[in-house]
């Protein structure tokens, strides 16, 4: 266990050195300045704009650093050879591959935390100074509570993201390994239509077939509930633990399978 | 940093300046030797809200978003151009995209990625129904949109108030009106008011009390700032044409008096009036040939309830 933490430890500092929170100060810029040219470009629903944007902000730069991050965590060692000294201390490789993991999503973890309070911060500046039912916009009132629901959700998300990176970057090379994972995660957005499929072809195989891709692959739609919360509608606490406990369950299985290929790899 | 490193570094930032000037200077000199090509009309390259909603998979409401933006910057830009227009004598006719054409397909694709889009579906209801050249002058449409609205939330009462809205005002059609308006109030959660106004519009449908009863209604109900507005202008427009009436019958009461066809000079001279008539917005109303009417510089003008005259083209 400690072990586990001191690779993860080092994988958060590691991102620190490579700059990697410097996204942060793009989002904080990106919403500051959406908040006054938004205010100009559209009559009312700059709230919900705003926090459309925020949202949709921190899915994107979280996604950006899972992927581009969570391919590099074991290809780099390779690359530059310091995986042998890492090897030959008493490590083993289940070990080093959950630690990676858990390193990165450290550095998602506080990456989100902090788009999360500059979009609280961004909503608190807009609505400063007016009347209480101004700071309503039409379902849900600008510093709703609830957008943690869907801010939590999209974090549950990108270490299910991270974990599909991780585990292609066991066995392929880094852009293959990128690619894969932007493939799984568009894939997995759209999981629902693989379920109709029948509606859509005369197959039956053909549908049994999308079926079953349907529950093996990672069904990622499921955890982008934005809409729900900006409109104010109810995001049920058992939905969310219902999600994130798939999400458990998917990553171990994940790890599980990157630990065993990547023990079975021959470095020499 | 050592002396040298540092005048390197003054050195680059300074050419890194200049060669930038040089090259905004010759991007301004090439653009005066060969003008841009003219900026093309608006114009919608993706017309299916369903394709753009797969294309944006989770981040179909930021793309919503952005298709609002586009609707209120492309009906402010349309609505812009037309007011140069009528300002410019001799102009060109109207086109087809003065006419709001894009703004139906704009918020339809704006509704189908967010269809819980409330404002969208209000907007639509008020400038895809109204008149040109304040609106698309389509209440068919803004009826389909409000219908698309339904039914994605089928409980939304306010869609069914402003489907009897757009009957009512647009269309003068007052039983459809008071059809919808029984309607919305017979969803749980809708105001007691909504009851009434289907009975005020049954029994008096056009006349101006029951159109009142209904701005009022919308003002109440108005959760941005621009319905608001607009029924705050429709509440004044009635104020301004009851007081016309009141004017039209002493200056009628005048030239039947005197034989002469009156002006405000003359009614204010012979006391009917204690000075020149204002309406609620500050501008002086007009005597025309012994008709009164709103100034075309008030912002009220032109006034559409549809028991007044219809507004004559500008």
């Amino acid at each position: 266990m400690r072990v586990t933490a001191a690779i993860a430890i080092n994988v958060f500092r590691e991102s620190v050195r490579d700059k990697v929170l410097y996204n942060l100060v793009l989002f904080a810029m990106l919403l500051i300045a959406s908040s006054f040219l938004i205010g100009q470009l559209t009559a009312g629903q700059d709230v919900k704009i705003i926090k459309d944007l925020g949202l949709g902000a921190t899915s994107v730069f979280g996604l950006f650093i899972a992927v581009f991050i969570g391919i590099g965590l074991v290809s780099k060692e390779v690359e530059r050879r310091s995986i042998y000294p890492l090897l030959a201390k008493p490590i083993t490789r289940y070990q080093l591959v959950l630690g990676k993991y858990c390193g990165l999503t450290l550095t998602l973890a506080v990456n989100v935390a902090v788009m999360a309070a500059a979009l609280y911060a961004v909503l608190a500046y807009m609505t400063w100074g007016l009347p209480p039912e101004a700071r309503f916009v039409a379902e849900s009132p600008a510093l709703d509570p609830a957008l943690l629901k869907a801010v939590l959700l999209i974090f549950v998300e990108l270490t299910l993201v991270t974990a599909l990176a991780l585990f292609f970057s066991t066995f392929s090379s880094p852009m293959l390994s990128a690619a894969l994972t932007f493939g799984l995660y568009i894939v997995g957005h759209f999981s629902g239509d693989l379920r109709n499929f029948q509606q859509v072809i005369d197959s039956p195989m053909a549908a049994r077939l999308a079926r079953g891709l349907y529950w093996v692959l990672p069904n990622l739609a499921q955890f982008d509930v934005k809409s729900d919360v900006v409109h104010g509608l109810p995001v049920p606490i058992g939905y969310i633990a219902m999600t994130s406990a798939y999400a458990a369950v998917y990553i171990a299985m994940l790890l599980a399978i990157s630990g065993l290929v990547f023990s079975r790899r021959d470095f020499k | 940093m050592n002396p040298q490193s540092s005048t390197a570094v003054v050195a680059t930032a300074v050419l890194a300046a200049v060669l930038l000037a040089a090259g905004v200077q010759l991007q301004a000199a090439r653009e005066r030797a060969y003008p841009l090509a003219a900026v093309p009309e608006a114009s919608l390259y993706m017309r299916s809200g369903e394709t753009l909603r797969r294309v944006a998979g989770a981040y179909a409401t930021l793309a919503a978003d952005i298709y609002w933006i586009r609707s209120i910057q492309y009906y402010g830009t349309s609505k812009q151009r037309f007011d140069r227009m009528v300002a410019t004598p001799g102009a060109a006719p109207p086109t087809a995209d003065h006419r709001y054409q894009l703004l139906y397909p704009l918020l339809d694709i704006t509704t189908t990625l967010d269809p819980r889009f409330n404002i969208a579906y209000r907007f639509g209801a008020v400038y895809l129904g109204e008149a040109y050249p304040r609106g698309a002058g389509r209440p068919d449409l803004a009826i389909a949109l409000l219908e698309k609205g339904l039914r994605a939330t089928p409980d939304k009462w306010q869609y069914m108030e402003d489907i009897g809205f757009v009957h009512y005002w647009f269309r003068h059609d007052f039983r459809a009106a008071a059809d919808w308006f029984k309607k919305a109030s017979d969803v749980p959660g809708a105001p007691w008011w909504l009851r009434s106004l289907a009975a005020t519009t049954i029994a008096q449908g056009g006349d101006r009390r029951s159109s009142r009863a209904m701005w009022e209604a919308i003002l109440q109900t108005a959760e941005i700032d621009w319905l608001r507005k607009d029924a705050e202008r429709r509440l004044l427009q009635l104020q301004a044409l009851d007081t016309i009436d009141a004017l039209q019958r002493a200056a009628d009461d005048y030239a039947r008096r005197t034989g002469q066809t009156p002006d405000w000079q003359a009614l204010v001279k012979a006391r009917v009036l204690r000075g020149f008539p204002l309406d609620p917005t500050g501008t002086p109303f007009e005597l025309t040939n012994g008709r009164v009417q709103l100034s075309k510089s008030s912002s009220l003008w032109p006034t559409d309830e549809p028991d007044a005259a219809p507004p004559t083209s500008p």
